[in-house]
């Protein structure tokens, strides 16, 4: 067992866990942040990437042990006072969700993007998503989001 | 406000708990003193089980119970069903297995379920799984979709592997039609076994009351009140009135999730059993294993054509894999969802289909998106293809010399369809397309030294599942109607019920819209209840593009019923008759007259029947309280969606790859009630049948081991796949239903393989089978090219 | 996943001393981890070695690039310093798995694994990297000792990978289709003494093309590959790509290398 400390979307958190418990279970079970989400046991689908100090990552392939210290910001944290995130903005009005399973991932890797590249072609965007699966969309929505979010933001 | 709601690209009023983490899937829900289930899977694709031996595992840390085959018949809980009754065409009943949610004699998949064990965490089940020795003897295995007929039979008394031989069509005529024919052209084409992969794998918690006998199973449904009759009145499990099936929001179906499942019935049966709340979650690898596949189709296809190019018969037939088991819709989908469609949208006179469907040890396959017009769709799509080539004729051409022009049009096989226009949407993709400036694109694109393709797919479905009568007359165990409940409450807003179940299609805002149109109430006072078998009427769920043809038209017909009711306590409010009221935009006006109620004041009246001013009651004799109303619709026909596909490719020669460079689109979807919505259903279906044109294929190896179970092996399509789709329509709309809308979950993926298909075999002038993945291409050019130098 | 005990090292010498036959060093963590939830690997103890600031850094020199063995995916992607030494390393570490994947994997932990289908492998064997350990050097030729091995012994740590500057090279991967991991890749590095070719993906382990190498030595252009032949006898072959086809992706991929060398 471990102690571990983190920030998560601004708040301090000390929890004892087992050392071998992953990020995305310390979130889900732990935090009852049931935003992150686990679709798959490969690392590839990306519903569960959350931001770790800023960058994306998969939260399903990283122990919690391992990032003790950290600032954690998962989708639930992602919108300021009530006022979503430009990110989520876009998503709702281009209408870039349907089954809303991906989503949260698809949104933390888009908000990463836009802290890489400000102004990302369709074709880096979608370059970008390719750790991102979504099975309801067919991307079309979500690459329009994503360049709506880096106009507004 | 109200008549523009309809029509209306309305932002979603359900996006908002999904882009802040605040949906509720099965997954997310935690019970108190829950216990966790791990399923113990079989490992062989056939094998007799010789013993179970749980001991070392039941004395592991933290297991509560472990439950195996034994116990299933001990419990005398039933087999799942096939709910689709083939009857072959020498009159014999299709043949099936018995299906035990757990199996006790014998394992027939990769993944069957043998045993669950039940412990206080996710980690001691699993630890403990490892304790479970079962002795198999393993058994050959039959995997092979085409050569299944003639191998060692699975299962005692079905012959052949033979579920049924059946046949549709009128044989004779169609015989006939070949006899005369100037030319026949023949085409062999597989169509490829996919998994659906919706991205919320399935989950299940099973929760009992000893005190008050309710049993409630949370599960990832799109179709929950089917659920909770199958598990009661086939699996015996619970009885219906006490027993809740809830399917709180479902990441995704697909089909996928329309049927009951092995863990659905195991998971309720043992949360009854152990009276502690007992929650599974399915991994992304017991998916691919256990979910249903979709597709995996062999046939032989034959198009009788006259010398000027028009299409005389049609001859097909099918070898269908159902997989390890008939599941619940799987009978249905090779045959009555398939053959009818066969003829896609062409006046074809005479055509005939013939489908085995065959047993092997793979996962059952049932209803995928689309669920038999995908096929039925490929196979007219490319046979008109391999016409056009071989009598030399231009492939559009060739097609709009054999559209249906008249409405509504008796098909030779089954369907009445009511109305359309091909030539409008093939005249308006081959122009959206820019099919003008095709030869100069493929010239630029083999100065780049790659091969460039274009491919056409018009097609037609049936939608708007069912006329009840109808499906039931040919097998069908339920009938297909929909229901909704319209209630007002005393404030004024609005609780509309449905039997539809949405995982993602959207309805909380297309059905609000149509509530909003309709009683002129503004979309936030209207709250959409669906997924709940305590809170709603009995429904039949979501699949086959039906939710907005039928369910929506259930609550169009409620509306009116509301209408009614309150044009009477209006009238009657209003010292008026209620021929004399009108409604519009939420009021009840005396005609001439500035005399009127809104709605809100009605709805108020009713809860509140007390004195108004003069009147004692505002409600007429005989007009009982309360402003609820239910409708149960029954659609008189199938709806009739079609529309017309363009892709382009290129094709990198050294490498075999293919880029779908530009892809096309116009369908006819009826009345769309909110575009938005519509298009965003076209791009999803459009990537999963790009996905099955060039990626995706599940593969059993020869001993029944599934090798693409995983995403390391299955090829999802994924952003950087797809061009910009560009999505235009044409509108007739369909006279069988009240809002004339005729469904748009599935188009994309019916349409998309074929035009896909045939773009990628005009870029390179040889047949392939799908997927056509780039070492198939690469080998079909490198074939082309040695066999040239051969002939030089 | 198993239990385990998770140690933070903060020294090399911390990490080799906690290490055992049953412990593991992790680092990015991202096969690993999915190994051990998928229970194909388990161990007593998990020695997390990227809070080591020793193995972290790049140093540039007129003759080599040294990376710090926990140096990110990303982190290389992006360096200035590495670009204008070997563009193509940031080539390859900007490919490799996705955007994610690069935040966290690390260098020392791709080439430890050894994945035959994983990138840097053939950046070490085509640009003579030298293995920096806890022990000793070792040259990347002898240290790629077959599929999923290494010349590493147990509980010797990665400490940092030194690659010489080559003329000009360049990296091409053809991803496999669903994994999107190398189902070929090639890596072309033009140094003074001759062209060095390494092929991943392709074989049981990293290998050297040889054919390639004469051909290109002797007239460094996407031309003096049209005619090589890939023995395809001894290449991969599975779902998703026969030998042949490899054989023939090895020559097109080569081709582009050599086209973008720089």
């Amino acid at each position: 067992m471990k102690s571990v400390t983190l920030e998560v979307n601004g708040k301090k958190v000390t929890k004892t866990i087992e050392d071998h418990l992953l990020l995305s279970s310390f979130i889900r079970e732990q935090l009852n942040l049931t935003g992150t989400h686990v679709g798959c046991d490969t690392s590839q689908c990306g519903a569960c990437v959350v931001h770790v100090d800023g960058k994306s990552v998969k939260s399903c392939t990283l122990l919690a042990a391992d990032i003790d210290g950290s600032a954690v910001t998962t989708i639930e944290g992602l919108s300021t006072n009530g006022e979503l995130h430009p990110m989520q903005a876009a998503f709702k009005k281009h209408h870039g969700l349907q089954c809303g399973f991906c989503t949260p991932g698809m949104i933390m890797s888009s908000v990463d993007l836009l802290n890489n590249n400000k102004n990302p072609s369709d074709a880096e965007i979608r370059e970008w998503l390719e750790g991102n699966i979504c099975r309801c969309t067919g991307y079309q929505n979500i690459v329009a989001a994503v360049k709506e979010a880096a106009q507004n933001s | 406000m109200a008549s523009s709601m309809i029509g209306s690209r309305v932002e979603r009023t359900e996006d908002k708990k999904f882009i802040t983490g605040k949906g509720r899937y099965t997954a997310d829900i935690t019970l108190h003193g829950q216990t966790y289930a791990f399923f113990i899977r079989s490992p062989h694709a056939r094998a007799k089980i010789k013993k179970v031996d749980i001991s070392k595992a039941l004395a592991a840390p933290g297991v509560v119970t472990i439950l195996t085959g034994q116990d299933i018949i001990k419990d005398k809980i039933g087999g799942l069903i096939a709910g689709w009754k083939i009857v072959s065409k020498d009159g014999t009943d299709m043949k099936l297995p018995a299906h035990p949610p757990l199996a006790h004699d014998q394992v027939n998949y990769v993944g069957d379920h043998v045993a669950v064990v039940i412990a206080e965490s996710l980690e001691e089940a699993r630890n403990a799984a490892e304790l479970v020795n079962v002795d198999y003897k393993v058994l050959t295995a039959v995997v092979n979709t085409a050569s299944a007929m003639t191998s060692e039979a699975i299962y005692e008394g079905i012959d052949k592997n033979l579920c049924f031989d059946w046949e549709l069509g009128d044989k004779a005529k169609t015989e006939e039609a070949f006899a005369k024919a100037d030319r026949i052209v023949h085409l062999k084409l597989n169509n490829n076994r996919l998994v659906p992969n919706a991205m919320e794998p399935r989950a299940s918690i099973g929760e009992y009351n000893s005190s008050t006998d309710d049993l409630t199973l949370y599960t990832t449904s799109q179709n929950p009140h089917l659920t909770r009759l199958v598990i009661s009145a086939f699996n015996g499990v619970h009885p219906e009135h006490k027993f809740r099936v809830v399917a709180p929001d479902v990441g995704g179906g697909f089909g996928s999730k329309i049927y009951p499942y092995a863990e659905d019935v195991v998971i309720a049966y043992a949360a009854k059993k152990i009276g502690r709340p007992v929650k599974w979650v399915c991994e992304r690898t017991d998916s691919f294993l256990s979910d249903c596949h979709g597709r995996d189709h062999v046939t032989e296809a034959e198009l009788a054509v006259r010398k000027d190019g028009i299409v005389t018969g049609l001859r097909v037939n099918t070898i269908a894999n159902l997989g390890g088991y008939g599941s619940l819709f799987a009978t249905v989908t090779p045959t009555y969802l398939y053959a009818p469609l066969i003829v896609g949208l062409y006046n074809i006179p005479a055509a005939y289909c013939n489908v085995k469907a065959v047993f092997t040890n793979t996962a059952p396959v049932d209803a995928y998106r689309g669920a038999g017009r995908p096929e039925a769709t490929y196979l007219i799509e490319r046979i008109m293809d391999q016409a056009a080539n071989e009598m030399g004729m231009d492939r559009a051409e060739f097609r709009k010399k054999n559209f249906i022009t008249a409405f509504p049009h008796q098909q030779c096989l089954v369907h009445n369809i009511d109305s359309g226009d091909y030539h409008a949407h093939f005249n308006k993709a081959l122009e959206l397309a820019d099919y003008k400036g095709f030869a100069k694109r493929k010239a630029d694109s083999a100065a780049k030294g790659k091969l460039r393709g274009i491919g056409f797919s018009t097609y037609i479905e049936a939608c708007g599942i069912a006329p009840s009568s109808v499906v039931m007359s040919i097998g069908a165990g339920v009938g297909l109607w929909e229901s909704a409940e319209v209630r007002f409450n005393a404030t004024g807003n609005i609780s509309v019920f449905t039997g539809a179940h949405s995982h993602g299609q959207g309805h909380a805002t297309t059905f609000a819209q149509i509530v909003a149109d309709k009683l002129g109430v503004p979309m936030a006072n209207i709250d959409l209840v669906h997924g709940d078998t305590d809170k709603g009427p009995f429904g039949m769920g979501t699949y086959g593009s039906r939710s907005l043809a039928v369910g929506g038209s259930a609550i169009s017909k409620a509306c009116d019923k509301i209408i009614d009711k309150g044009k009477r306590v209006a009238a009657h409010m209003l010292e008026s008759t209620p021929d004399e009221i009108d409604f519009k935009d939420g009021e009840f006006i005396v005609r001439n007259s500035n005399k009127k109620k809104t709605i809100g004041e009605i709805a108020f009246a009713c809860y509140l029947p007390g004195t108004y001013g003069e009147i004692k009651s505002p409600l007429p004799a005989g007009v009982e309280p309360g402003l609820k109303e239910t409708a149960f619709y029954d659609p008189i026909n199938f709806s009739f969606p079609s529309g017309s596909h363009v892709c382009e490719v290129e094709i990198d020669q050294d490498t075999g790859v293919t880029k779908v460079v530009k892809y096309s689109c116009v369908d006819d979807f009826g009345t769309l009630i909110n575009p938005m919505i519509v298009e965003g259903q076209v791009h999803g279906g459009l990537a999963q049948g790009i996905g099955q044109a060039l990626y995706e294929n599940a593969y059993y190896d020869e001993t029944g081991q599934l090798v693409t179970a995983s995403y390391m092996d299955y090829a999802m399509p994924r952003a950087d796949h797809f061009p910009e789709f560009k999505i235009e329509y044409t509108c007739t709309p369909a006279t069988s239903n009240p809002l004339g809308v005729k469904g748009c979950g599935e188009a994309g993926a019916i349409a998309s393989p074929p035009a896909v298909m045939n773009a990628v075999i005009d870029a390179i002038g040889t047949d392939i089978s799908m997927p056509a993945t780039s070492e198939k291409v690469w080998q079909a050019l490198r074939t082309k090219v040695k066999s040239a130098k051969k002939a030089a | 996943m198993k239990s385990f005990n998770y140690h933070s090292a903060s020294t090399v010498a911390e990490a080799t001393g906690l290490a055992s036959k049953a412990s593991a060093y992790l680092s990015g963590g991202m096969t690993m981890i999915p190994s051990m939830k998928m229970r194909l690997a388990s161990y007593k103890d998990v020695i997390d070695v990227k809070k080591i600031k020793q193995l972290h850094g790049i140093k540039v020199s007129s003759k080599s690039v040294t990376i710090g063995a926990a140096t990110k995916h990303a982190e290389v992607a992006q360096s200035k310093e590495i670009k204008k030494a070997i563009p193509a390393l940031c080539t390859l570490a900007g490919k490799i798995g996705d955007a994610q994947v690069r935040n966290r994997g690390t260098l020392g932990g791709s080439i430890a694994n050894n994945d035959p289908t994983a990138c840097y492998p053939s950046a070490c064997l085509a640009l003579n990297a030298i293995i920096h350990t806890s022990e000793r050097k070792i040259e990347a030729a002898k240290f790629f000792t077959g599929m999923f091995e290494t010349a590493l012994k147990k509980g010797e740590l990665i400490v940092a990978v030194e690659f010489s500057i080559p003329e000009k090279s360049s990296y091409v991967k053809f991803p496999n289709p669903a994994s999107r991991y190398a189902m070929v890749g090639v890596f072309v590095a033009k140094h003074k003494a001759g062209v060095q070719v390494a092929v991943t993906g392709a074989k049981a382990g990293i290998y050297r093309e040889k054919a390639i190498e004469q051909a290109l030595d002797k007239n460094f252009s996407e031309k003096a590959l049209d005619n090589i032949i890939i023995d395809s006898s001894d290449l991969n072959s599975d779902i998703h790509a026969s030998a042949d086809y490899r054989a023939s992706l090895i020559i097109s991929s080569a081709k582009q290398a050599v086209a973008h060398c720089k």
